[in-house]
């Protein structure tokens, strides 16, 4: 509701918000403007001392008005010629014309009209409302995307979908919503639907008639300071039951000219100050400064319509189109999608014609669908849902988790659940293991154990689609690739190969291909990396990419890689005999969830076999400004301790501060890196408390067995791998 | 307010000097032709006083929002700025170089009887002008232009 709500009024008021926003920035120059180049204003004067100075200079003077920001005007007939004039307070010298000018006067017009009359008012008041409608739900949709207000300048991951997008509106918020509310409260008195309670008060039954005093002995001028005054006009010259009507920013009265007593004053009511607030807060007018910081984040406007646009298009682009679906009555198998990117319907697709090729039908919807007893022909419930946040439902699975405890459970019908997440978060696939509980308590048959895809990982889920078809008794060969790569050439330059008896393993270097000015400016192919992102290479006789650690970045002029030979591995088996000068198919994905932060707080790598790629990399870019310790896992000292001159020159250069080896297979003693761990937990409790970043980096198992290890390690200290990657100090990438 | 003559007692309920249809009135039309002063749209009050020089009564507002009637600063005080005043006779206000012309059918006791029509003249951003058009109404006096001061270029009533 909350997405529907930010996207409809956003698409079509865009043009509309565009032109609003880009007048209101231009105009919010003019307070600023007027502010430098208006007259000194002199401190402590009365409207008493004005008058006199103005009328000395104009005696056929009629009107004084001082604008918020204090500039002084004043108007004046010289015989039957109407003459007005910017006023120096000090001298009474006409400094510069009256009226606006043409420029402020056109973008007034637009900014508030369209240039049109009370049709185009209303028209920007509809647009302000929907401006204020995004405001309010961007924000908390950015609220729910960070987890939670308190998070609202936490730093961003990147390659977020949307991620400018809500760069800028965290910053710009703020302004748009006083903006659109102000804009709407001043349109709403403009057409008198607020109460006019502004002081008005009448005209006195009686004035003096008395001789008229000069200006400047009138006691109730004099009580009334011009830094109050907004409009002072002057009882007309013959008549002697006339008197000065004075208004201020609290009210407004009559002065008898003859004594200059206060014959009538009455004060605003509420709505006017509030209006005066609006307009002050809206315009900038007599807060130039303010004015200024409102009209920076004005702009703001196209920006975010632009990129919210861009991702509309892109959810729409995702949207499924499938070919030769059946109703949710007819299908063996109904297929749930709850997405929020967009990207999972790109799966449930890819699994939906795998299974159609497999004879099956099928019918595909969103989660927030879910009403299992329409489904009457339907053998299997598949559920393929990411995760938004920290665990929650993506908006197109809302009520899902109700809908599916209020359910019953079909007999006969089964339940298949996948989740999408990131393994980066502290809770991953958060929302479908959510589900997963909720389908157990209910009593559904699940055949298969939850399944989980990291980061839309196409392996992870080539791989799920294995079990799924072993349980179905069919050949199922998922090959999903989001967003088909465009790869580039990367020549082999230099590799190092470490003959370890079962596994071979090689470090791979290519030359690092020239990228077109485009590429640098946007960031595409490999104009912009750093170790840990990813090198998707496509081998020859698939259309599955494979990914590998990045070991360098883009400073270091090559892209390198640490490969081991898997028995069977299409990939690995092509890398591990590629000759120097050859070329394979490869793109780049970064990896945002795996990167050293920007802080100088110790980092401890932790990896084992060709998981030292990256930190190899890490060591090489960030030991110079950090302490680095290392603590690497390897078969035996002979076979593949990757990197083993590198790792003792960082030694000696001071890039590493610290290296543990461990070896599991060679004669003494024998230990995995998470023993080495254990060995040296007093080092590590150490580091941690003094605010050290962890970061892990190969085989699944290990990673595992090194969290189990850290949890120990870290328990006297009250701290656990959990904790500290909530607190974006533990970092993992594990395959 | 002073009070008024009794033949304006029965036609203060609508707040106009207008008799539609009546035997004793006389269709009249009154044109403003504005200058070109550069600025938006006037708001123009045009009203009546008596021969004491109290308010008798408007005849048109031009210029739709309440919100701007008080700086039609004669007007204002004679009303109060009250717009049932001119509830019913409120137009579009008249743009800079433009012209108004209203047809209404006016009491003949107005006329060669020491009434006066008034026109006060306000503009957005710009000076109040209070009082622009100040015109007895005579005979004699319908079909003479009247040059107005600020806004006005000049005002014509005639039968």
């Amino acid at each position: 509701m909350l997405r529907f709500l930010h996207r409809w009024p956003g698409l079509l008021a865009a043009v509309l918000l565009i032109v609003i926003a880009l007048g209101g920035a231009a105009l919010s120059v003019f307070p600023a403007l007027d502010r430098l180049t208006r007259p000194a204003v002199v401190a402590g004067q009365s409207v008493a001392e004005l008058a006199a100075v103005v009328q000395a200079a104009h005696p056929a003077v009629e009107q004084i008005r001082r604008a918020p920001s204090g500039r002084i005007t004043a108007y004046w007939f010289d015989g039957d010629t109407p003459g007005a004039a910017v006023i120096d307070p000090q001298t009474g010298a006409d400094m510069g014309s009256a009226d606006a000018g043409a420029v402020e006067s056109w973008l007034k017009s637009l900014h508030r009209a369209l240039l049109l009359e009370d049709a185009g008012r209303w028209t920007v008041a509809a647009g302000a409302a929907m401006m204020l409608l995004m405001a309010v739900s961007g924000a908390m949709l950015v609220a729910r995307r960070m987890g939670g207000w308190r998070h609202w300048f936490a730093p961003q991951r990147r390659g977020v979908s949307g991620r400018w997008h809500t760069l800028l509106a965290r910053v710009a918020v703020a302004g748009l919503l006083i903006s659109s509310l102000t804009g709407l409260f001043m349109v709403a008195a403009t057409f008198s639907l607020t109460p006019d309670d502004a002081a008005n008060p009448a005209f006195p039954a009686t004035v003096s008639g008395l001789t008229a005093l000069p200006a400047q002995d009138l006691p109730a001028l004099q009580a009334i300071p011009v830094a109050d005054l907004r409009d002072l006009t002057f009882p007309v010259a013959d008549d002697p039951t006339d008197a000065f009507a004075v208004t201020t920013s609290t009210g407004s009265g009559y002065v008898d000219p003859g004594n200059g007593a206060l014959l009538v004053w009455a004060d605003n009511g509420p709505w006017q100050a509030a209006w005066e607030w609006a307009y002050l807060l809206h315009t900038g007018d007599g807060a130039a400064l303010w004015g200024l910081i409102l009209g920076l984040m004005v702009p703001t406007v196209p920006a975010l319509a632009v990129t919210g646009g861009l991702i509309w298009w892109r959810t729409w682009q995702s949207r499924p189109r499938l070919a030769g679906m059946v109703a949710a009555d007819k299908a063996q198998t109904v297929i749930l999608v709850a997405s929020e990117g967009g990207t999972t319907w790109g799966f449930a697709t890819t699994l939906a014609q795998a299974l159609q090729t497999a004879g099956h039908s099928v019918h595909l919807a969103a989660l927030s669908t879910l009403s299992p007893d329409r489904y009457r022909s339907a053998k299997r419930l598949i559920v393929m849902a990411a995760t938004w946040g920290d665990g929650d439902a993506p908006s197109s699975a809302k009520g899902a988790v109700e809908r599916l405890r209020a359910a019953n459970v079909p007999k006969g019908m089964e339940l298949i659940l996948l989740g999408f997440g990131d393994s980066g978060f502290p809770v991953y696939c958060g929302y479908a293991a959510t589900l997963h509980d909720t389908a157990q308590a209910k009593g559904w048959a699940m055949p298969l154990p939850l399944g989980r895809i990291d980061r839309q990982s196409a392996q992870n889920f080539a791989r799920w689609g294995r079990d799924l078809g072993a349980h179905l008794g069919v050949a199922l060969t998922l090959n999903h690739q989001p967003q088909a790569p465009r790869t580039q050439a990367l020549t082999l330059t230099i590799r190092r190969d470490y003959a370890s008896p079962d596994a071979p393993v090689a470090i791979l270097r290519f030359a690092l291909p020239q990228s077109t000015l485009w590429q640098r400016i946007t960031g595409q192919g490999f104009a912009r990396f750093a170790p840990g992102d990813l090198l998707g290479i496509l081998p020859e006789g698939s259309t599955l990419p494979r990914f590998y650690s990045l070991a360098s970045g883009h400073s270091d002029k090559f892209i390198e890689i640490a490969v081991r030979q898997h028995v069977g591995g299409l990939c690995s088996n092509q890398l591990l005999s590629l000759p120097i000068g050859a070329q394979v198919s490869a793109f780049l994905r970064p990896n945002p969830g795996f990167q050293p932060d920007r802080s100088a707080a110790p980092l401890i790598l932790i990896g084992a076999g060709t998981g030292i790629g990256p930190l190899a990399g890490f060591v090489r870019t960030e030991g110079a400004r950090r302490p680095v310790h290392l603590w690497f896992g390897a078969r035996s000292a002979e076979t593949d301790l990757l990197y083993a001159e590198e790792l003792t020159a960082w030694q000696k250069d001071g890039r590493l501060d610290h290296l543990t080896c461990a070896f599991s297979r060679s004669t003494a003693p024998r230990r995995h890196v998470q023993d080495a761990l254990r060995d040296d937990a007093e080092a590590l409790r150490g580091l941690v408390t003094h605010g050290a970043r962890i970061m892990v980096c190969g085989g699944r198992e290990m990673a595992q067995g090194v969290q189990v290890a850290l949890a120990d390690i870290l328990a006297p200290v009250g701290l656990s791998p959990r904790s500290l990657k909530a607190e974006g100090r533990y970092a993992e990438d594990s395959y | 307010m002073t009070p008024m003559k009794p033949l304006f007692a029965a036609l203060a309920l609508t707040t106009a000097l207008v008799l539609p249809g009546l035997a004793f009135a006389k269709p009249v039309t009154l044109t403003v032709n504005m200058n070109s002063y550069g600025g938006r749209g006037a708001y123009l009050a045009v009203y009546v006083t008596d021969p004491a020089g109290a308010y008798a009564g408007s005849l048109w507002m031009a210029g739709g929002k309440a919100k701007y009637y008080r700086h039609l600063s004669d007007w204002a005080r004679f009303t109060g700025s009250d717009p049932a005043q001119v509830d019913g006779i409120t137009g579009a206000s008249v743009g800079a170089g433009q012209s108004l012309t209203l047809d209404m059918d006016l009491a003949d006791a107005l006329f060669d009887a020491g009434y006066t029509l008034h026109i006060d003249a306000a503009v957005e951003d710009m000076r109040d002008s209070p009082n622009e058009i100040s015109v007895p109404l005579t005979a004699a006096g319908a079909g003479q232009a009247v040059t107005g001061g600020r806004y006005i270029a000049d005002f014509t009533y005639g039968f």
